[in-house]
């Protein structure tokens, strides 16, 4: 829809950013002997990078080092620190490529790091518009791509920077932020074509997936998530209801390399009652199976129908290949925020349903239809207009957004899960506004309750996906759990997400807490590992903001003894054994 | 109360301080027209590239004189007087409008105010001050990160009503200048002088505070 700027808008935009006076300031740059970013070593990157939103295209948040280890994990101890100078919740993973750190930050700001020691390369400060509001002011990450790299930002648009200098190469807007469009996700980069996905259902947008021309920003395809007239799926929406139907795409897709295909998690239909919006609401809360070339729907699976809980499904399930029932699986594994871990077969024409069971207590599900993989709704724990209804899990679900992670080494899958948490809202008819809020309730009818009794509410968890059994589960007696994890070929899993600021190490086989260290603020953010000169680094941003914080308030205010004091401020984490 | 973030807009606006509700009104008129002028020199860092859609005067902040119409409901663009105010509120939501142009300046979001009537035995020295017969308007947007503050309800760390920002749960008392009672955000709410005089209200002058989220976004 919209093409790369024009002459003059490139001459006002370096108008702007002259008598602004931030717009990008050098301090030690720029990067000498960068690495440029090719299809070959993003489908097969080195051990020590990490250049991708889960390292590899599969999606699996597992790094193949394995210096720190279970037995040496004691002796991890920070080596280096950098203050981002931006409060809210830092979501992104710190990008590594060769000794070159990239970090996003909330507010639109890339910053430019030498790995090793930390100094700083340069900095990159959108100026963002002063109106601009969003429920989620975040950023998860810059893709990379030759000597460039990609932010996808909050005020709906993509932006490639120079990957030595941080300069603005180009700038393509997507859509109106005014209109409630906005996007938090790290670009995927597949062959030279920068993915996006928008951000936006809580304001009744119709949610896209798009993908733009690495080299100069011209868009080269959009398929919305929600079938327009004519297009299949769109007889499951009645009269004008998929004109604003939700179903954003907030997170990072998958990519399989062999078959080239992109899976790409779908958010919750628009508003949240599904009496709203009658029929199963194609493609909301569903996995969709594109091709990267072409942006054309090649299959789907939905997880659940006509969604009412504001369960989105944005987390792309990861890409496992699985020995189940006797069986080699090519497999689509997800731990839902509806409660229930999918494990799905991807093949090249359709996704098949395999098995999926509730890894935290739900009443929303009776069970789930063998045939179809459609789970059974509790009418009575189906939101509804005019009337107050209460479910568990609460309406950030059994597992939110935070990414869960895959060993290739135990076979197990990582899950940030949290139980003990039920919700529930009074839906109510509101007029779309564009730009404001539409919830299909008053957000003062939201409520998050702890049940009565709870001994805890965060659940670190590890499921052997190929049998359905969980093998081990730490739980947090006093937080929730919020932050992506990462499992590591040192038979590691670390994780943050509790409201103690503390970042931990398991032991990936038992569960065993192996190592923890306090950090300035609560952690989000996705942690990563990086190898420069033979010493294996992990990286974090500390900072607490968005749903952790949100549900901080909710756990401050049930009286169950918990604060709602986290400090914010966001600050990149950079460990070590010690020498 | 001027945030760290600065260097997330344009550095000048930023260095204009929160006019605090005790200051004398020279240090309130000169940060005003400090922001005044900061704001003159990154007239490319708004939004203003949007306003070719908008009559002229629509995205200006409310200017000394304008008067008041709601900006929801079924009274909507209709104006209020104060004797559309219930006492003790809860707050009617507001765009300032220009008399001359009948321009309503709906075009930047930060232009909602909540007007609220409250018993003037509740308000502190600083708030009484400010009030018109217990009335007293504020900026709608929260100072956190930028939403509508929508909600008038019992707060979660006292027993009073309070303005409440539903996104990250901030809430501001209207009673004591807006300040922050509970939540992440990091000040009080702009407050808005208005005058009365038989019975209308009207925008007696320019925000005093900063309007909008502390990092936009
Ligand atoms: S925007 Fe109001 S509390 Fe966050």
């Amino acid at each position: 829809m919209k093409t790369s700027i024009t002459k003059k808008q490139w001459y006002l935009s370096g108008f702007v950013a002259f008598t602004c006076l931030v717009s990008t300031a050098a301090i030690a740059g720029p990067i000498e002997n960068y690495a440029p970013v090719t299809q070959q070593r993003l489908e097969n990157p080195e051990p020590g990078n990490w250049m991708l939103y889960r390292r590899t295209y599969d999606g699996q948040g597992y790094s193949p080092l394995d210096q720190i280890n279970t037995s040496n994990v004691k002796n991890l101890t920070p080596v280096w620190t950098f203050a981002t100078g931006v409060v809210e919740g830092h979501e992104a993973p710190p990008i590594v490529n060769n000794g070159v750190m990239f970090v996003a930050t909330p507010m639109g700001q890339v910053i430019a790091l030498n790995a090793k020691t930390g100094d700083e390369y340069w900095r990159y400060k959108r100026q963002l518009p002063d109106d601009l509001f969003q429920l989620h002011p975040t950023s998860r990450g810059v893709g990379l791509w030759e000597d460039k790299l990609y932010l996808a930002t909050t005020d709906d648009h993509v932006v490639a920077l120079d990957a030595k200098t941080g300069k603005v190469v180009w700038d393509t807007k997507v859509q109106d932020y005014k209109k409630g469009q906005y996007m938090t996700l790290m670009p995927l980069i597949v062959d030279g074509k920068v993915i996006v996905g928008g951000s936006g259902g809580e304001f009744g947008v119709r949610g896209y997936v798009a993908a733009f021309d690495a080299k100069d920003g011209k868009e080269l395809w959009r398929t919305f998530t929600i079938p327009g007239e004519g297009e299949p799926g769109h007889d499951t929406w009645q009269g004008d209801d998929w004109k604003n139907g939700g179903g954003s795409a907030w997170m990072t897709g998958n990519y399989d390399k062999d078959t080239k295909t992109i899976y790409w998690g779908v958010g919750n239909a628009a508003p949240w009652p599904g009496e709203m919006h009658p029929g199963d609401n194609l493609y909301t809360s569903s996995v969709l199976a594109l091709d990267p070339g072409t942006g054309k729907i090649k299959t789907y699976h939905q997880y659940h129908q006509n969604d009412s809980w504001d369960w989105d499904e944005v987390e792309a399930p990861m890409l496992i290949d699985l020995q189940r029932d006797g069986r080699n699986i090519k497999s689509l594994v997800h731990p839902g925020r509806d409660a229930i871990f999918w494990v799905l077969e991807r093949t090249p024409t359709k996704i098949n349903y395999v098995a999926g069971w509730p890894f935290v207590a739900t009443d929303v599900w009776k069970g789930i239809d063998a045939e179809s993989g459609k789970p059974i709704v509790d009418p009575d724990h189906k939101p509804v207009v005019g009337k107050r209804v209460e479910f568990c899990p609460s309406l950030w679900g059994g597992k939110d957004w935070p990414s869960a992670a895959y060993s290739q080494k135990t076979g197990l899958v990582y899950v940030p899960a949290n139980e003990n948490f039920c919700g529930g809202f009074t839906g109510e008819k509101i007029a779309l506004k564009p730009g404001e809020l539409w919830l299909g309730t008053k957000p003062e009818d939201i409520g998050l309750k702890a049940k009565p009794g709870a001994d805890h509410f965060g659940e670190l968890q590890a499921w052997d996906p190929a049998t359905g059994k969980k093998v081990w589960q730490h739980n947090f007696p006093k937080s929730q759990l919020f932050g992506s994890v990462t499992a590591t070929a040192g038979d590691l899993v670390f994780a943050g997400g509790t409201n103690d600021r503390n970042f931990r190490a398991f032991n990936a086989k038992t569960g065993e807490l192996l190592w923890e260290q306090k950090t300035n603020s609560g952690i989000m953010g996705m942690p990563v590992s990086y190898e420069i000169d033979g010493t294996q680094y992990v990286a974090v941003q500390s900072g607490w903001g968005v749903d952790a914080q949100r549900i901080q308030d909710a756990l401050a205010t049930n009286n169950i003894g918990i604060e709602s004091n986290v400090p914010q401020g966001g600050v990149i984490w950079v460990f070590a054994l010690k020498k | 109360m001027a945030r760290a973030l600065s260097n997330t807009h344009c550095s000048s606006s930023e260095t204009v301080a929160e006019p605090e509700a005790d200051e004398s009104t020279e240090q309130t008129r000169r940060a005003i027209l400090l922001g005044a002028l900061a704001s003159t020199a990154c007239l490319g860092c708004s939004t203003r590239a949007h306003a070719a859609e908008d009559p002229p005067g629509s995205d200006e902040r409310p200017q000394r004189g304008d008067v008041l119409v709601f900006s929801e409901g079924d009274q909507e663009g209709k104006l209020v007087t104060a004797a559309d105010l219930p006492a003790g509120g809860p707050p009617v939501h507001a765009w300032p409008k220009d008399p001359k142009t009948s321009v309503v300046r709906s075009a930047s979001r930060l232009n909602e105010i909540l007007i609220i009537r409250l018993d003037p035995a509740e308000l502190d020295e600083q708030t009484k001050a400010r009030a018109v017969d217990g009335i007293l308007a504020y900026s709608a947007i929260c100072s956190h990160a930028g939403c509508p503050v929508t909600a008038w309800v019992k707060s979660d760390a006292g027993d009073k009503e309070v303005f409440k920002c539903m996104c990250h749960n901030s809430e501001y008392d209207p009673r004591a200048g807006a300040q922050v009672v509970f939540g992440p955000a990091p000040r009080r709410l702009a407050a808005l002088p208005l005058a009365l005089a038989d019975g209308a209200l009207s925008v007696a002058g320019n925000f005093i505070g900063k309007v909008g989220g502390a990092q936009p976004g």
